[in-house]
């Protein structure tokens, strides 16, 4: 037995691999067994994991859907899919944590922002030069699409406030403080403890520079309700926002949320 | 006046409010989340809260970036 395009096949010893892209998929023209393109004449063996790939070609939804489900422990991709996240700011730390959700397969986000794609972002932020003026929440949108185009992305451009917050993410399962400013963090977690007391909460304080790596850390506020950062690392001039520290919380933050989805936190 | 702050005894001024209280500590108090004697306070209380012999305060302060 081997895989193909993640599917189990039964498979005949001496088959090679053009052979078998014959009968299961004449059209693709790349071919990877256990992770090496290999050329046509290649012997297959047992348990091996092959693709057949067209070059260009968009995977269906369905295959996307059997890739995550080979990657992800069983249980793990189903319970993603159907979670929703919702991220409050599209920076540093939003764009990233969205990427990294957006990776991994789940299945609904809302992403909110009102800010504008500059040359300034660039240095950290998922967005590209050509998207410089392009609003953040269409940028991110198209970002995502490009990893995974059946996720269900819900944008809206607008300014949060401490008033707003708890409408626009009534419904969400875990949502995600990304801001920039420190009032609105402050605005956010205030949120978190009140009026939306009870719903899983991650948010971020003190990501700047190029200080220790482990100084970065997740600590439990209260149940359900996390803090990423050193706490301490303001954005100022001298000590900027840069891509690798950022990303360090960006992804404590997306491991947190992966975590309280899956009811490990 | 004594009260606790993050886990300290500190020392703050007779009817100081907690506004005051968080700008003498050199902080923007719209940056910090507060809880006393464990409720969250809102912020439009920062103001008008004073604050008592023996009250337990837990500031959870906030820097920018991101």
């Amino acid at each position: 037995m081997i895989s193909v395009n993640e599917r189990p096949y039964q498979f005949k010893f001496g088959t090679t691999v053009s052979t078998l892209a014959k009968e299961v998929k004449p059209e693709a023209d790349i071919y990877i067994v256990n992770g090496f393109p290999v050329n046509g004449e290649a012997l297959l063996s047992d348990e091996d994991n092959c693709w057949l790939i067209r070059r260009g070609e968009m995977p269906a939804a369905e295959e996307m859907e059997r890739l995550l489900y080979a990657r992800h422990t069983p249980g793990v991709h189903d319970r993603i899919k159907s979670s929703s996240v919702g991220i409050m700011g599209l920076g540093g730390l939003g764009s990233v944590v969205a990427l990294a959700l957006a990776r991994i397969g789940v299945g609904h986000l809302l992403l909110v922002d009102f800010d504008l794609v500059d040359p300034s972002n660039l240095n950290r932020q998922n967005y590209f030069v050509d998207q410089v003026g392009m609003k953040k929440t269409e940028a991110l949108r198209i970002n995502l699409g490009r990893v995974n185009p059946y996720l269900k992305i819900e944008t809206l451009d607008v300014v949060l406030t401490e008033q707003s917050i708890p409408t626009v993410f009534a419904n969400v399962d875990v949502l995600v403080e990304c801001f920039d400013g420190a009032e609105m963090k402050a605005a956010a977690l205030r949120c978190a403890l009140t009026v939306l007391k009870g719903k899983p909460f991650v948010g971020a304080s003190g990501v700047a520079g190029y200080g220790d790596n482990n100084q970065i850390i997740t600590s439990r506020i209260r149940a359900g309700v996390y803090l990423v950062g050193d706490r301490e690392t303001a954005a100022r001039p001298g000590e900027g926002l840069m891509a690798p520290r950022v990303g360090i919380a960006a992804h404590h933050q997306a491991n947190q949320i992966l975590r309280l989805l899956l009811n490990e936190a | 006046m004594k009260i606790i702050c993050n886990g300290e005894e500190m020392v703050a001024k007779e009817g100081e409010t907690l506004e005051e209280f968080i700008l003498g500590l050199q902080l923007n108090p719209a940056t910090v989340v507060v809880e006393c004697d464990g409720r969250i306070v809102l912020r439009d209380e920062y103001t008008q809260i004073t604050l008592s012999e023996g009250v337990v305060l837990e500031l959870i302060r906030f820097v920018g970036g991101g």
